[in-house]
């Protein structure tokens, strides 16, 4: 009898602690849809910030997070390969994993403050470039643990197979290895795309904002997230419908490279 | 043992191997002849060292480093007709020589992610080869070869992995079988297959004995006297009997042999 009114109350209580987190959730959720589909018109996607739109933002946030894809995919996918096929368990490579890990969980406004003494500082002026930087840090430790994880899922025997075949072991693995793991890898990708999209911190102070449209990245360069935290501190009432509306349309964008990256895991393996 | 027509392609002469960190070594002192175009088996309990003994012959092991080798492993170099020890091999591009000459075949089918004609034609391309027609006939010769064009030949553009695990491991035997090896070695390569796929797989390697010298290690004693000539024993990283398989299965001269043979330990 005692387990059965113990197991009801666990259950209850895990059952009204989801439904707190669901809710919240929702909450944010629908607070969000309702404001920010409400703040939005034809013209926040054609006018750049000055003129009440985001047009330059979405280009500048993307632009930023595209070249920070480039600096760190080879850097974080060719790390992971150094740690998981060449790295054989040396102390080094335990060394180079564990700060790797710390690293994703670094906080972010401690990036852009770094990054801000590196990049900024010397330069006398924000800068695109330096944003860019700032993204790539956050970007390659997670892309690092990702690939080391998928590769270490191929078996030992497909590598082995490889060498008995007559391959090096650098054909092996770029050409097999990597091949196996190309879902895992990928996905990873995606999902640390998705992690530095919505950064506000490493951008405060390395790229700042800029109210015009400007492809410039040696220059103040325009950026939603940046964007909605200034918006949002404005007194009138038009930059808060602003920021509402930047808001839910980076949400939404967040959203669906998350839904892309399940996909791609859920149906590709 | 009579030996007028028989060739030794290998030879393995008082070899140790230790594995990389181990204190002692897995093998001790083994003495192992492979005859050309024979099938010499390799059994024992498991540990005994008989996996090992395989992956020392195309020094497989070395993908891992630290692995130690003593004695010599002789292998007829079929330009000079000379033996020259393996083990003096050094560069990759030595090993992969040695590789090409002496393939593998593992326990689970090893299918890469890619097309079955891609999976054929991998080693053929590492190897140097280039022109398609060469290629393709190669890629063909080596699918009918291993018995599996006929299930093949309508799906070369498709992923190897939508094959059955027969038939992947057909395919990792033509995979081998196209380079034209001398030596093929298995290690259990019917342990993770149903009784059917096995039964192809042993017609297969019966078959390929025209042309190939192979080296099988199994667990399966009817399997080792089915499809062999010559049957080494091994327990704990010595080599105990080697000998006909005939004889080793019906008239053993070490009695270890013979409790093993007779399903007494194991």
């Amino acid at each position: 009898m005692n387990r059965l009114v113990l197991n009801k109350v666990v259950l209850t209580l895990s059952t009204i602690s989801a439904l707190i987190g669901i809710g919240f959730l929702f909450w944010i959720l629908i607070t969000l849809s309702y404001k920010g589909i409400a703040s939005i018109q034809l013209s926040t996607f054609t006018n750049d910030l000055v003129e009440g739109g985001i047009r330059n933002l979405l280009v500048g946030q993307f632009t930023m997070a595209l070249m920070a894809t480039f600096i760190a995919v080879p850097l974080g996918v060719l790390a992971g390969i150094y740690l998981r096929e060449y790295g054989e368990n040396s102390r080094m490579t335990s060394i180079i994993r564990s700060l790797s890990d710390v690293m994703t969980s670094a906080p972010s406004i401690v990036i852009g403050v770094f990054v801000f003494a590196l990049m900024v500082e010397p330069f006398g002026t924000y800068n695109g470039w330096a944003g860019v930087v700032a993204l790539a840090i956050m970007m390659v430790p997670i892309i690092i643990g990702t690939t080391d994880n998928m590769l270490a899922l191929v078996p030992k025997e497909l590598r082995e197979a490889g060498i008995a075949l007559g391959g090096s072991k650098k054909q092996v693995i770029m050409q097999i290895v990597l091949k196996a793991a190309k879902v895992g890898v990928t996905t990873g990708i995606l999902l640390s795309f998705a992690r530095i999209i919505g950064e506000t911190a490493p951008l405060l102070f390395t790229s700042a904002n800029n109210q015009f449209f400007s492809m410039d990245l040696t220059d103040q360069f325009p950026s939603l997230t940046v964007s909605i935290y200034n918006l949002a501190t404005y007194p009138d009432e038009a930059s808060r419908e602003l920021a509402w509306a930047a808001s839910f349309i980076l949400t939404a964008i967040v959203l669906f490279i998350n839904l892309v990256g399940r996909y791609v895991t859920r149906h590709k393996q | 043992m009579e030996k007028q027509d028989l060739k030794a392609v290998m030879d393995v002469k008082d070899l140790f191997f230790t594995y990389p960190g181990a204190p002692e070594p897995t093998l001790k002192k083994n003495n192992l002849t492979i005859y050309k175009n024979k099938i010499t088996a390799l059994i024992g309990p498991s540990g005994c060292g008989k996996s090992t003994l395989l992956r020392a012959m195309n020094r497989i092991h070395d993908l891992y480093p630290g692995a130690q080798y003593e004695g010599k492993i002789d292998l007829l170099n079929p330009e000079t007709d000379k033996m020259e020890n393996l083990l003096d091999l050094q560069k990759e591009d030595e090993l992969i020589g040695l590789r090409q000459r002496v393939g593998m075949i593992f326990q689970k089918p090893t299918p890469f992610p890619m097309s079955i004609y891609d999976n054929v034609a991998y080693g053929l391309k590492l190897s140097g080869l280039k022109n398609k027609s060469e290629l393709d006939g190669r890629v063909e010769k080596a699918l009918k070869d291993a018995a599996i064009w006929k299930e093949a030949k309508d799906r070369l553009k498709e992923s190897a992995l939508g094959l059955s695990g027969g038939q992947q491991q057909r395919l990792c035997i033509a995979r081998s079988v196209a380079l034209k090896p001398e030596i093929l070695l298995f290690d259990e390569p019917t342990s993770a297959l149903d009784p059917i796929s096995t039964g192809a797989i042993e017609e297969l390697i019966t078959e390929l004995k025209k042309d190939i010298t192979v080296a099988i290690v199994t667990h399966n004693m009817q399997q080792a006297s089915r499809l062999s000539d010559y049957t080494t024993f091994m327990y704990l990283g010595d080599i105990i009997e080697f000998d006909e398989t005939e004889k080793i299965f019906v008239n053993p001269s070490v009695k270890l042999t013979e409790e093993y043979i007779t399903g007494r330990f194991g």
